[in-house]
């Protein structure tokens, strides 16, 4: 079932980003922020994960070109703006993207239906820091300005066609955009003009075609599993 | 009668009055008048506790990427994530008494407020995830349930709440830590290295032994303590040996043994030298730790600015409340609100 690799890997790789926060975050409050949406990412990637056979099974021993998971959420946190920039580019795609599957008869539509509302609570919170960083200070806005820039290649990705996924693409697209458009308008940000996907990158993570730092990502994160074969935990 | 004696007379209605609060089991409260020396060592007291939460994260993050199931990862993460609160809650409760937390963080970075001596023990395995939870939070709770009961009003309500999250972490460490002892060879010794490692720091966060414990006999005057170092250590102790017996570890200690006549368990010397090494600073983590907190912040100090810029803006004027504003530490969030809404 590709459809719910491709999600279930999306949650996972963005959840294990958002936990190599901890402990570094820029305020108490973002600790707990940043830790929730990871909890609430890795919830949704053991549902997803669990449609397609065992969760552990499938986090810790695929190699890299297994993996189904966005560019995206596998670039490195980078600072607190790129951070943002990669949740509101992606929990407004997950936020979209589930309000469809929710309202229809798919066999994700439970899970859209319960996961919609925590990424509603995900796409405020970068929403709300796009703002303050876009429209803070001087620095901030560069930042953020740079951190939009850098990711937005990346972004065509999302609407790429993904086996076993039934939604409308060009609505999802269209929407996204319009979303996306208003918030850095809003934040005084300039939205990027150059292509949202490369050669290289079009719809290349979806076939297990990912970037260099998510090899080095994934050896942290099988390590210790990897080193016990057959062992429970 | 001149104003000096007047001055003196009011004074010691306050203290008079406050003795009787005290003695009477009855809460001390924010507006409450107390006596300086109490509302300077409870703001100590807190904030060290508070500190403790926060660099408490570091050695269990320390493991968040690495943890060998999805389900592991999860706990790990809420837990972490439930410190975070724990220091908010503090953090919020030592406001209370007139200090704000970025002075708070502010002595704690430069070193004019400890934390707790255990967090500068490394976590060289996973088992140490599960130890902490044993052990380190074993000990906080057995320390923190008689703070339900201290005289003053904020902290004992955030030790209800923190008691009962911790006692939860508590369960699960002990959980993982069977799960390794039962598992694989390899797994059950990672288990016990990791016991081995953490045992006797774990005694040490009681504190001093009674005789050489500065504060002690004040905070027990005051209700702030309600028990001695070394009777909450030796109730620890007691509790801690049946536990290791049914998880099939051993302690790192040959002296540990029942007393049929104290009814209790007789246990070795602590090795006080490494204790005042640990908290003057010469622990084998306590650079880093200190290193790493400091970085978390003057790096984040273009975030802070941004928020607090962007919350003066859309508020029109520098200073103004603004409903999302605060993630800079000002407080205008009540910070208990916001971390239930997240939990």
């Amino acid at each position: 079932m590709t459809a719910a690799l491709a999600l279930g890997d999306d949650a996972l790789v963005l959840s294990h980003r958002l936990g190599e926060w901890a402990g570094h975050a820029p305020v108490l409050e973002e600790e707990v922020a940043l830790a929730n949406i990871a909890l609430d990412l890795l919830g949704q990637a053991r549902t997803l994960l669990s449609l397609v056979g065992d969760e552990d099974e499938l986090a810790y021993r695929r190699e890299e070109r297994a993996f189904r998971n966005l560019q995206l959420v596998e670039q490195p946190n980078g600072d607190f703006a790129h951070t943002i920039a990669r949740q509101l580019y992606f929990s407004t795609y997950q936020l979209l993207l589930y309000g469809q599957l929710a309202s229809g008869d798919s066999a994700f539509a439970a899970l859209a239906a319960k996961a919609v509302k925590e990424v509603a609570y995900h796409q405020d919170h970068a929403e709300q820091w796009t703002l303050r960083l876009g429209d803070g200070t001087t620095e901030s806005h560069e930042r953020m300005q740079r951190a939009c820039d850098a990711l937005w290649r990346f972004t065509g990705e999302m609407f790429h066609p993904v086996e076993g996924l039934d939604v409308d693409r060009e609505a999802l697209r269209s929407a996204w955009l319009e979303s996306v458009t208003g918030v850095l308008h809003r934040a005084t940000l300039t939205v990027p003009d150059t292509p949202d996907t490369g050669a290289w990158s079009a719809g290349a993570g979806r076939q297990g075609l990912h970037t260099e730092a998510f090899g080095r990502m994934l050896a942290e994160m099988q390590h210790l599993h990897r080193s016990h074969p057959g062992a429970s935990w | 009668m001149t104003a000096g004696t007047a001055e003196t007379a009011a004074a010691s209605t306050h203290q008079a009055r406050f003795d009787a609060s005290v003695a009477a089991d009855e809460r001390i409260e924010p507006r409450d008048w107390m006596p300086d020396d109490y509302r300077a060592s409870l703001i100590r007291q807190m904030a060290q506790h508070a500190h403790s939460e926060i660099i408490g994260m570091q050695p269990e993050a320390n493991w968040i990427t690495r943890a060998p199931s999805l389900r592991r990862k999860a706990i790990l993460m809420a837990k972490v994530q439930d410190e975070a609160g724990h220091g908010l809650y503090l953090y919020s409760a030592t406001e209370t008494l007139g200090a704000s937390r970025d002075e708070l963080l502010d002595k704690l970075h430069s070193g004019r407020q400890k934390y707790s001596s255990i967090f500068n023990y490394p976590t060289l395995s996973w088992a140490d995830v599960g130890a902490i939870g044993w052990l380190v939070d074993g000990a906080a709770i057995t320390n923190q349930v008689p703070l339900c009961r201290c005289s003053y009003g904020p902290y004992a309500r955030a030790m209800v709440r923190i008691c009962k999250e911790e006692s939860f972490h508590q369960r699960q460490g002990y959980e993982l830590l069977l799960a390794l002892s039962r598992g694989t060879p390899a797994q059950h010794e990672m288990a016990q290295d990791a016991v081995d490692r953490w045992w006797w720091p774990s005694l040490m966060m009681f504190g001093p032994p009674d005789d050489a414990s500065a504060h002690s006999a004040q905070s027990m005057a005051w209700k702030i303590k309600r028990h001695s170092n070394d009777e909450l250590r030796q109730r620890f102790v007691d509790i801690c040996v049946p536990q290791a017996e049914a998880l099939g570890l051993t302690l790192p200690d040959p002296d540990l043994r029942w007393n049929e006549e104290r009814g209790h368990h007789d246990f070795g010397a602590i090795d006080w030298d490494e204790f005042r090494q640990v908290l003057k600073g010469n622990g084998p983590c306590n650079e880093q730790r200190i290193r790493q907190r400091r970085r978390a912040h003057e790096e984040g100090s273009w975030v802070r600015e941004a928020a607090a810029a962007y919350a003066a803006k859309a508020s029109g004027g520098p200073g103004a409340p603004h409903e999302t504003a605060a993630p800079d530490g000002s407080g205008t969030v009540p910070d208990g609100a916001r971390v239930e809404a997240t939990a």
